[in-house]
């Protein structure tokens, strides 16, 4: 039985959700004040996979479309961001809007075409993207510099800011991470999210409901484009150097990983999955170079068979025995009754499964 | 015009290996509507094991029977461990476990043979023979012969033996044939056994004409899948016809259109897969696929 129990979207509800973020965002902001710049430097990665993990994880939890091949937004921001800091000399703010716009057009494009691929078929698409991307990227050599890869000038900490170049660097990813959640947890919760959940759990139901389909799908299909491309330039910007081989199947495959592992259909999960995947290989490479995909492939499996809602759910599920989050009784209904207390917290995409009203 | 018979006859045998394994995808997903994106790993992984037994000293014609025996087993216990929990699962379910299976196989056979490349035997003579005034390899026709004995022996087995006629029927319809008393699971294992093995067999063949590694069957698996992709997923002669067109375009656009190229030839099956998918999704000899609204 859980300790508290408040009413889902109630006053205290939104207190507590309020201060639990609140917490989170206090210790990220102060982990580069007392960390070392190995630890600050693996956590800025983290944030940065974080970002393309969540825009996969709109595409694939919430709307049930399979992409294999995320990777490619990826590098096409990074490469747009390098492009505009090294040779435009664009100021680097600049170029993570410019790498969401770009990278939203051409995921808007390939989602057009993405409507008429059903489940495995577009996974086996977007595969043959992730696998082109590193050889395409090689062939543009003019702009990309081919295989040696291309340095981006890193961002300067301004003369005002009392920071190490490591510390100012992770603040400005943290902020942009920041952005990017708020702004998936409002899309999530607002009637996209709510018309992509429908949609994925039941196609016809949900259009007879009204959804448009394909307006839905070509819209979260650009929106996660758009955020590997963000994740994409903050990538450039962090390491200040792209190269071709940093962009390949297994980048692909470890966005696909980071989701599952971290939870599908939750905003949460990807930061989880971004952990998982900074940190397993970092450790895992010390004792075998096979061991890192041995582990992922193992986790993968082990989550879809005991674990489905991933380190989110079971969170979720920890929390649950805390805090009880109610669904408001309907008027007229008797106060609190045993459907209160089954109904438990509603999370979207439980939510989604509820008869609209 | 030699030359362009020669490319022809090579992209037909590349064609034939792919159809291999583009055979092994059909067969899995007739019988369970899964697109195996572990096919060309486990492939990989038994050609490994023939690697293991050729380099420690068997010959040729042990090593290969051995690894195709091996790979027929684990494909059994695969279906049995790995995929029959999650059976009618939904399609992003049964990506991320074949997903996850690629990972794992790719990465064990890292770790137990190594990361570098190995040469691997042919198990056919070379040279040429000539041929109305043109050479061919001996390889290559040797290929397309193993593939066209691998399509009759199947054909055979599907449509004169009552193992076969089994198969189809778990296929077709699983209740009804548990009904008659049909094993169900037990044909499913039996055709990710034989799909393991069309694998193997393609993995043997590419293997000499690459360099054995572990990631070796990446571009492989990817033109199988256009292959049989454009001849209709469901067809195993849709698969075949379609991955000797995926066959001989590749070889063709590699050596005559400079801009493709060998690093860009991995685009044909994405463009080819691309525009199947979007023109005609049940491919060229594939039935549609039906939705009741």
């Amino acid at each position: 039985m859980s300790a508290f129990r408040v009413e889902a979207g109630g006053r205290r509800h939104r207190a507590l959700r309020a201060a639990a973020v609140a917490a989170v965002v206090l210790v990220a902001a102060g982990i580069p004040f007392n960390s070392d710049r190995v630890v600050v430097g693996q956590l800025t990665l983290v944030l940065v996979y974080a970002v393309a993990a969540l825009g996969l994880n709109l595409l694939v939890g919430y709307s049930g479309q399979i992409s294999l091949g995320h990777g490619a937004f990826f590098a096409i921001g990074a490469y747009t961001a390098a492009t505009l800091v090294a040779k435009a000399h664009l100021p680097y703010l600049l170029t993570l809007p410019a790498a969401a716009l770009v990278t939203f057009a051409l995921g808007f494009a390939f989602g057009v075409p993405a409507l008429r691929l059903r489940g495995p078929y577009l996974a086996l698409v977007t595969l043959a993207l992730a696998i082109a991307t590193p050889p395409l990227i090689k062939r543009f050599e003019g702009l990309t510099g081919g295989v040696q890869g291309m340095s981006v000038p890193q961002p300067a900490v301004p003369g005002w800011l009392p920071l190490d170049p490591d510390q100012f660097l992770y603040l400005l990813v943290l902020a942009a991470a920041l952005l990017a959640f708020l702004l998936a947890a409002n899309l999530t919760r607002g009637g996209l999210g709510r018309a992509l959940v429908a949609i994925r759990d039941n196609e016809r139901a949900a259009t007879t409901m009204g959804v448009d389909r394909a307006r839905v799908k070509t819209r979260v299909f650009a929106a996660s484009a758009a955020y590997a491309g963000v994740g994409g330039a903050l990538f450039a910007l962090t390491l200040g150097f792209v190269a071709p081989e940093s962009f390949g199947v297994a980048l692909s495959f470890g966005f696909l990983a980071a989701i599952v592992i971290g939870g599908l259909g939750t905003v949460g999960g990807a930061l989880f999955g971004a952990l998982f995947i900074e940190f397993v290989p970092q450790y895992a490479e010390r004792v075998n170079q096979a061991l890192t995909g041995v582990i992922y492939g193992a986790t993968l499996l082990a989550v879809i068979y005991l674990l489905p809602g991933g380190v989110a759910g079971l969170l979720r599920s920890l929390r649950r025995r805390l805090v009880e989050v109610a669904e408001p009784a309907p008027p007229g209904a008797p106060p609190a009754g045993e459907a209160g207390v089954q109904a438990g917290a509603v999370s979207p995409a439980e939510r989604g499964r509820l008869p609209a009203s | 015009m030699e030359r362009f018979l020669q490319v022809v006859v090579d992209g037909v045998a590349d064609g034939s290996i792919y159809a291999a394994l583009a055979l092994a995808l059909v067969l899995i997903f007739r019988s369970t509507g899964i697109v195996n994106f572990a096919q060309g790993e486990m492939a990989m992984f038994a050609t490994f094991i023939a690697w293991g037994l050729y380099d420690g000293g068997r010959p040729l014609w042990v090593a290969l029977p051995a690894a195709f025996a091996a790979a027929f087993l684990g494909g059994m216990a695969i279906e049995r461990l790995l995929i029959r929990p999650v059976e009618g699962a939904g399609p992003l379910t049964l990506v991320i476990v074949t997903l996850g299976l690629f990972i794992l196989v790719n990465a064990a056979a890292g770790w137990i043979w190594g990361f570098t490349n190995r040469g691997f035997p042919s198990a056919f003579p070379s040279g040429v023979v000539q041929l109305g005034g043109v050479a061919l390899s001996i390889e290559s026709l040797g290929i397309i012969a193993v593939l066209l004995a691998v399509v009759g022996l199947l054909g055979l087995l599907f449509q004169r033996t009552n193992v076969g006629l089994a198969m189809r029927a778990a296929a077709q319809n699983p209740d009804s044939s548990r009904l008659v008393g049909i094993d169900v699971g037990r044909m499913l294992m039996l055709g990710w056994g034989l799909a393991a093995l069309l694998g193997a067999l393609a993995g043997a063949l590419v293997a000499p004409r690459l360099f054995l590694d572990v990631n070796m069957m990446g571009g492989v698996l990817l033109y199988a899948f256009a292959g049989a992709a454009l001849g209709g997923f469901d067809s195993p002669a849709g698969a075949v016809v379609g991955s000797w067109i995926i066959g001989v375009t590749e070889n063709l656009a590699g050596t005559f259109v400079p801009a493709v190229g060998a690093d860009l030839k991995v685009l044909v099956p994405l463009a080819v897969i691309f525009v199947v998918l979007l023109v005609r999704p049940s491919g060229l000899f594939g039935s549609p696929e039906v939705t009741h609204g």
